[in-house]
This record gives structure tokens, C-alpha cells and sequence, in this order.
């Protein structure tokens, strides 16, 4: 049975009456304690350097060559706070019932609030870390507004927020690496988690250099590991992002939760062409001040500049009129491709929206759009050629921040004791949608502040338990496993590419499993992709041998996908209605809004891995709001 | 169009490398460089040899991961671009492309094009943050600091550790990313305690790691792909030499 944990009390007391129970460790048994945290983002960054802080024993491990690549560092727009710096209305309470509207309650109370509620501390930890945030003249810290809210609470760093403030925690955890506190593995991968007694013990790497398969036994395991939106391949992710940590502590016995719900963010650069590895993304706070549009009849093949104002549809101002262009993200991404369908797309593939300056630059002056996104403008010239000072962006949605991921309940502790997810491997917060710049908040809320209260509590549970060595059986037997898997991809063989495989995996589920789904294209996307992962096995072709092999890390990081691919079109047809980012189509109302169905799917779903050709186990975690009526979500 | 490469390969730290011949037909001009570089290894797969090994990841121009010699640049020839930032149409139909990892003592090569960059974790490690506890810190709007200090801060803070700096300089020094690091704290209210310490340990890691000394080039700040300044290695000598004069 799922024990979410929430304790008890006043929405606003949770947190509060949590930390005053929680149990301690004493300073001098700490060092006898030891932590593995897995991703060095800004969870994993701000968890392993917290961990180390406070004296316990921590081993960070990343798959890059250093711990400052992480993800997190091309977050571009900004992280959200409840400071009310402007005196616009904001609070505590107001960021946590537009975040539970945001995610069309989908998501648990007491976290939500707990987000909103450290989010004011988090401003404060990065500023004293040095994270040079946007100034006012004043010296006062400056504000924007951001997609789906209507106050100021979004701070930044020009356009490289994420960079910044990783970087804060990345010299956080460098700090306690040269205290000898914090010990770190780059190029290293999470291969396999070790279960002793129903606990989570350990974990099973390979050293991406040497080949070399190690084993790494803890008291406690951090997976933060990050979001699998690559599982798309096309899609707003670095490259290297992977589901396999968390896929490979699923089939241990961790659930997976709201597997399906997938955030595609309206502002990407569109596909130009088959060559494509990625899309990228262009900060969501463009749309402060651009406005988007496609033009009114479908196939127009003029320019942009040549389109007359009234041949225009501005289609979320129209559709919109309260929040217009800063309209949530899915509702943005889904009435885009909605035009698209219609023909009304632009660009060369026919798959895009422009994302219009003009009348911004006219108002405001081009210097203070320059001095507010010139590094916007000038990736997208750098990418495109293209001047947008002069004509509109070209933009289009793309598979980006994964909802889903491992349950976890309020300590953010798995259904696997003492293994613990973090930040976007985890599920927790955003509910079936994410408002923009809350990930970065999540992910350093999870790392500095909740983690050290939560992990330590589990941890003085273990202080008397017999200290686990490495020549345990299950470390044996995890580690033989990996190594049968290595070898069966390099026995293989065949004649395709792992991203051969990768590429048509991700075309199945945008189709199947995209921005809109049906029973027909999910039934359609599962058989296909099982077919998909049988071919794998028999057409995989790896060159290359044990050592450095980019190409044998890939096909694991596929297998994984192509597991995971199926489970997430499992769960978007067991949800029979239409919630954030999670659009059925059978289910939207006659304007075609989305239709949500509060009587029957109020619920998360948790899946439990019964095997590989079995179907998963549907556990649901019942969603109750106490604090917020469950309305429909409107942003007209 | 039709593109030949040149490409350094070597399979280990300790083994011999050299440049291999390659060539690829279709490359498209809107393909990034690391697209055609994909688009060579998936030829390779099918002719059942080893891929060329390159570091890469974000593919944004951001995580600072990807990063070779291109014709002898940094980068390849736009100045202040990643490699994963350019793309083909700066080449045309025949080019030769001459392809080799970036280039210094400090950082030895993993195989092909990668290279262990690890050096700039450690110096970073000797000093470059700010002590800052997790939990209880103060009010953020506390600490005042002025626009213009805020910008130049973060002008500073932008570099990406990508260590085209190191690589296009012929000392190979690491000058510029020490100085961007030191320069943004040392210009913070939040960074002052720790100010002389920092620039001693940090130089001295600097050192100890095998990177050349600053001969003023100022090769590295034209390859540098978020435009960090020259003039913060200038501050971080006076930093150094004052931090000098105050710990004796």
C-alpha cells in the first residue's frame, strides 16, 4: 500500500511540524554513514554538497567528464520565488494554488506547498553563493513574469538562470571535494541499483574510460538523475540524458509514476531536416514581450514582414485574452500544433509559429530587447541566420521536462527504503504540467533542503544495521547481470545503429504518445515499439570494444527507452480524460479544451515492473484537496 | 555537399595516434558540425569500424562538454562559438577538414577527441566558490549590489569551462578560466572574506596542474565562446599580487 507520509496538521504547518520530528545524527556517527547521490545536476549537486556539509561520507557519481555539464545548466528563463518583491499580490499561498491549478491537480498538497514555501530561501542560499542574479539600478534583485502566473516571481540570470545556478552548486560540491568530504566519479554510469533485505544497498557503475565495472555499497541512494524527455530523441535534452538509473531501480522494485505526462515546450527551434540530433530551446520568457502568431489562411507562402497585421491570427491572445501570450505551456505547445495541423504552420518544414518582435521593439526600443534576450538573439542567428530584430522567430513545441518518474512520498523516498529520487526523477510537484521556471526550483529545493532533513531520518533508522560490504551476493549477482547485458549488445551484431533505433522509437511516440493522444494511436504506438525492441535484440550493431565506446553506451541507454516507451503509452491509455500535458482526444470539451475527469482519475498512478513481458501493476495514490477546490482550469 | 576529413585518432592515453583520411557525400549546410560528425560515425558503424570518439552533450552551446580543433581553431572558424554552435554552411562543397582534440599537458587525451579536462574541477576545488552554508542564509535583498556590478559579474560568470582558452593558447594556459572565476567573486559583496586566500590557492592549483603562464596573447579571449575578457586575467594578477603583499 503507497504511504505518501503527508504529516499531519495545516497545510502551512506540514514542513514546519516535519523538521521539528524528524530524527537527528549525531555529528561524530555521521562520518560512519555513507551516501550515494547519482547526477550532479542541481539536485544531485546541492544534495551530495548539503550531504557533505553535514559529515556524511558521499560518493557523487556523473556519466559527463565533469559534474558541471548537468542538465540543469541550459535552463534558460529563471527560477521561481514567493518573495513578493514587487508588491503585486504574491504569497506563499498564491504560488502554491497557481502551481496545483498549473499542474490541473494533478499533484499533492503538502508538496506543492512545501515548494512554494522554500522557494523564498532558495533566492537567499544562491545569492549568498554568489549567483549573480538580474539587478535593479537600486541594487535590489529584479523580477519577470513567466508563463501561467500573473505576478513577478520569476528571478534570473540574463538567459542562463540554470547555468548560474548550477554553477552554484557545483562550486558548493567542489568546495566539500577539496574538504575530502565529497568524493566524485565523472564518467561513470548507474548501471544497476543493489537491493539487500527490501533496502535500497548500493549501486553497480561503469567507468565510461577503463570499461571497468565497479561496485559502490551505501547506507542510503539519491537517484538525481535527472528527466527521460530524449526518450523522444528529439527533444529539448543534452544528448546523454537517460531514463537508465531510474529505469534500472524500477525493475528493482521502485514504481514509476505519471509516466506520461510529458511537457512540451512551446518555445523550441523547429526540426529543419532528417539530419536533426536535437531541438533547441529558446527561453519561455520571450514571450513577455514577443507575440505569436501564424497568418490567418492556411499555406500563406509570403514572408512574415509581408503578411498584413489584419491577415495575423494571433491565436492565444484571441483564444487567451487574460494571459494571452504568457498562456501555461501546454496549452501553448497543444493549440500550436493545432494551427499546424490546420496548415497554417510556417517555415520550411511547415512545422512552426512566429514568435513576433516588432511591435515589442517598437514600444520598448531595440536596445532594451537586446539588453534583455541579446543571447537569445544571438543563438538563434547562430543557428539560423536569421535576424530577429529585423523578422519574427520561427518557433515550434518539442518534447522537453518529463513529469513522470519514480514515486516518491514526502521525504522524497521511493517504494525501495533508503532509495531516495530527486529533482525531475522524481514525480513530485508539477502534477500532469510544469509552469516554467519551477524545475530548477524543484530540483534545488529537493537538494538543499529537503534531502538533508529526510535522508538523515532514514539514515539514523541504519546506524545500528550490519554494515553491508561489496562481496555480498547481490552485488555479485547485480553486477554479473550488467555484464551479461554489456556483452549480449556487443554479441549482437546486426546491421543498425543504436540511434537508428533511438530516432524511430522517439517518431513512434510523438506520434503515438505526443502532444495529443488517443486509444487508436496508443494501442498503434505499443505494438509498434514492442516490435521495435524485438528488433533491437536482433539488429543491433556496435563497433568498438569495451573501453571509451560512446556506442555501447547508447545501447543501453535505448533498451532502457524502449521499456519505458511502452509503459508511458500504458499509462496515457489508462487515463481516460484529458489533464495538462496529457491530451486525449477523446475527452476535450466543444471548444477543445481539455476535459478532465476529477471523479475517476483523481489519482497518480504508480507502476510496479512485474517482468519484461508482463504488464505492469497500476497502484494509484488517491489526490485530496483540502485546500483548493478542484475548478476547471481556465486561463481565458 | 561533398566534405574530406582529417581526423586524429588514438585509441589510448599511451598509444600512438594519427590523422585518418574520411570522407562523407551528403552533408547537408544546415547540419551542425556535430551532426556531420553523427552522420560520419553512422558510415562507420555500416563499414563495422570504430566510431570517433568526441565529447558532447547539451548540443545548446552551453555545458561547455564538445570541443576540437578545426582547422586549427578552437571551435573551428567562427570566433566566440561552441562547436556544437556551428554548422556546416560555414564550409563549402570540397572542403578539407583537419579535426584534432584540444591540445595541453593539463589535459590528456581519453581517446580521439576527448580529453580529461578534470584539471579545471581541481582548480576550481583550491578556492573558487563562496563558503556558503546550506540553510540558514540571509535575506537575499540584504546584500545590495549594483546593477552594473551585477553585470560585470556575470560577464565574468558566464564561461563554461570548456577550455578552448587552454587550447588555443600557446602556452596553454589556463589564465582566462581562472580569471573569470576569480573576477566574479572578487567583484561580489559575498565574495570579499575570502578574496586573498582564493586567488593565492586557486593560482596555485592553476600552476600545479601544469598549465602554462599568460604571455598576453589574447588568443584565448577570440576563441572563447561567451567572449570572456582578457581584462579579468589583468584583475587577477592585481589580486594576486595585493592577496601577496596582505598575507605576508
Amino acid at each position: 500500500m503507497l504511504n505518501s507520509k503527508i504529516p499531519e496538521g495545516n497545510l502551512a504547518d506540514k514542513w514546519d511540524n516535519y523538521k521539528e520530528h524528524v530524527k537527528l545524527v549525531n555529528p561524530a556517527n555521521r562520518k560512519k554513514l555513507d551516501v550515494i547521490v547519482v547526477g550532479t545536476g542541481l539536485a544531485g549537486a546541492s544534495c551530495a554538497a548539503s550531504l557533505g556539509e553535514l559529515g556524511y561520507n558521499v560518493k557523487s557519481f556523473c556519466f559527463q567528464d565533469s559534474p558541471r555539464r548537468a542538465h540543469s545548466v541550459a535552463a534558460q528563463g529563471g527560477v521561481n520565488a514567493a518573495k513578493n518583491y514587487k508588491n503585486d499580490g504574491d504569497s506563499v499561498f498564491r504560488m502554491f494554488s497557481d502551481t496545483i491549478k498549473g499542474g490541473d491537480f494533478r499533484s499533492r498538497e503538502a508538496n506543492v506547498y512545501r515548494l512554494a514555501e522554500c522557494s523564498a530561501n532558495l533566492i537567499d542560499q544562491a545569492v549568498a553563493q554568489g549567483v549573480p542574479f538580474a539587478r535593479e539600478y537600486s541594487g535590489y534583485l529584479n523580477n519577470r513574469s513567466f508563463g501561467g502566473v500573473q505576478v513577478s516571481r520569476t528571478f534570473y540570470a540574463r538567459g542562463q538562470t540554470g547555468q548560474q545556478l548550477l554553477l552554484g552548486a557545483y562550486q558548493a560540491l567542489m568546495r566539500q571535494v577539496g574538504a575530502n568530504k565529497v568524493k566524485t566519479y565523472s564518467r561513470h554510469e548507474m548501471l544497476d541499483l543493489v537491493v539487500i533485505d527490501g533496502k535500497a544497498k548500493g549501486i553497480i557503475t561503469r567507468d565510461l574510460v577503463t570499461g571497468e565495472i565497479e561496485r559502490h555499497a551505501a547506507n542510503a541512494v539519491v537517484l538525481a538523475s535527472g528527466g527521460y524527455g530524449k526518450v523522444y530523441y528529439l527533444s529539448t535534452l543534452a544528448m546523454g540524458c537517460n531514463t537508465s538509473a531510474i529505469w534500472r531501480a524500477h525493475k528493482k522494485g521502485a514504481y514509476m509514476s505519471g509516466v506520461s505526462w510529458i511537457q512540451f515546450h512551446p518555445t523550441c527551434l523547429p526540426q529543419s531536416g532528417e539530419h536533426q540530433s536535437k531541438l533547441t530551446l529558446m527561453s519561455e520568457s520571450l514571450r513577455n514581450d514577443g507575440r505569436i502568431w501564424v497568418p490567418k489562411k492556411a499555406h500563406d507562402e509570403r514572408k512574415p514582414n509581408e503578411i498584413p497585421e489584419e491577415e495575423r491570427d494571433y491565436y492565444l491572445e484571441r483564444r487567451y485574452p487574460t494571459f494571452g501570450n504568457l498562456a501555461p505551456r501546454d496549452i501553448s505547445s497543444r493549440v500550436a500544433k493545432e494551427r499546424i495541423d490546420a496548415g497554417c504552420g510556417v517555415g520550411v518544414m511547415k512545422n512552426a509559429v512566429f514568435l513576433d518582435f516588432s511591435k515589442a521593439i517598437k514600444e520598448q526600443g531595440k536596445e532594451k530587447i537586446k539588453e534583455k534576450y541579446s543571447n537569445l538573439f544571438k543563438m538563434y542567428d547562430k543557428i539560423n541566420a536569421v535576424n530577429a530584430y529585423e523578422e519574427p522567430m520561427l518557433i515550434s513545441p518539442a518534447a522537453h521536462f518529463t513529469m513522470g518518474g519514480l514515486w516518491v512520498d514526502y521525504e522524497l523516498m521511493t517504494t525501495i527504503p533508503g532509495l531516495f529520487a530527486l529533482g525531475e526523477a522524481n514525480f513530485a510537484d508539477h502534477g500532469a504540467n510544469r509552469l516554467g521556471a519551477n524545475s530548477l526550483l524543484q530540483a534545488s529545493v529537493d537538494g538543499y533542503f529537503i534531502a538533508p532533513y529526510s535522508i538523515p531520518n532514514y539514515l539514523a533508522g541504519e546506524l545500528k544495521a550490519e554494515k553491508i560490504t561489496t562481496d555480498h551476493p547481490a552485488f555479485v549477482e547485480a553486477e554479473q547481470t550488467v555484464k551479461e547485458q554489456l556483452q549480449q549488445f556487443l554479441n549482437i551484431n546486426g546491421h543498425l545503429s543504436a540511434d537508428h533505433f533511438h530516432k524511430t522509437l522517439g517518431k513512434l511516440l510523438y506520434d503515438g504518445c505526443g502532444l495529443s493522444r488517443s486509444r487508436e494511436s496508443l494501442e498503434k504506438a505499443i505494438v509498434s515499439i514492442k516490435a521495435l525492441r524485438d528488433q533491437f535484440y536482433k539488429e543491433l550493431k556496435i563497433t568498438g570494444d569495451h573501453t571509451v565506446n560512446s556506442e555501447l553506451e547508447k545501447a543501453g541507454r535505448v533498451a532502457d527507452y524502449l521499456d519505458l516507451g511502452i509503459l508511458m503509452c500504458e499509462d496515457a491509455l489508462s487515463r481516460e480524460e484529458s489533464c495538462g500535458a496529457h491530451f486525449r482526444e477523446e475527452y476535450q470539451t466543444p471548444d477543445g479544451e481539455a476535459l478532465r475527469n476529477d471523479e475517476d482519475y483523481c489519482y497518480v498512478s504508480a507502476w510496479e515492473w512485474k517482468g519484461v513481458n508482463t504488464v505492469h501493476e497500476l497502484h494509484k495514490e488517491p489526490l485530496v484537496f483540502e485546500n483548493v477546490s478542484l475548478t476547471v482550469r481556465s486561463y481565458k | 555537399m561533398k566534405i574530406y576529413l582529417k581526423i586524429w585518432r588514438q585509441d589510448s592515453p599511451a598509444a600512438p595516434g594519427a590523422m585518418k583520411n574520411y570522407e562523407l557525400d551528403d552533408v547537408s549546410a544546415d547540419m551542425s558540425f556535430l551532426e556531420m560528425m553523427d552522420l560520419l560515425n553512422e558510415s562507420l558503424i555500416q563499414k563495422s569500424e570504430r566510431v570517433v570518439e568526441f565529447d558532447h552533450d547539451c548540443r545548446e552551446g552551453i555545458c561547455g562538454q564538445c570541443g576540437m580543433m578545426i582547422n586549427g581553431r578552437a571551435h573551428g572558424p567562427l570566433s566566440h562559438t561552441t562547436t556544437c554552435q556551428l554548422h556546416m554552411r560555414s564550409f563549402k562543397d570540397g572542403d578539407t577538414i583537419y579535426i584534432e582534440p584540444f591540445r595541453a599537458a593539463a589535459f590528456p587525451i581519453v581517446r580521439d577527441l576527448k580529453v580529461d579536462r578534470s584539471s579545471f574541477d581541481k582548480i576550481i576545488q583550491a578556492g573558487g566558490y563562496i563558503s556558503a552554508a546550506t540553510g540558514e542564509t540571509p535575506e537575499a535583498n540584504g546584500i545590495l549590489i549594483s546593477h552594473p556590478i551585477a553585470e560585470a559579474a556575470f560577464d565574468a560568470a558566464a564561461c563554461i569551462g570548456c577550455g578552448a582558452c587552454v587550447a588555443t593558447c600557446k602556452n596553454s594556459s589556463a589564465d582566462l578560466f581562472t580569471s573569470a572565476k576569480i573576477t566574479q567573486l572578487a567583484l561580489l559583496p559575498q565574495g570579499q572574506v575570502e578574496r586573498t586566500e582564493r586567488v593565492i590557492a586557486m593560482v596555485g592549483r592553476m600552476d600545479a596542474e601544469g598549465f602554462g603562464h599568460c604571455t598576453n596573447m589574447e588568443a584565448c579571449e577570440v576563441e572563447c565562446p561567451q567572449e570572456i575578457s582578457v581584462l579579468h586575467i589583468a584583475r587577477m594578477n592585481y589580486e594576486y599580487n595585493k592577496a601577496l603583499i596582505i598575507s605576508d
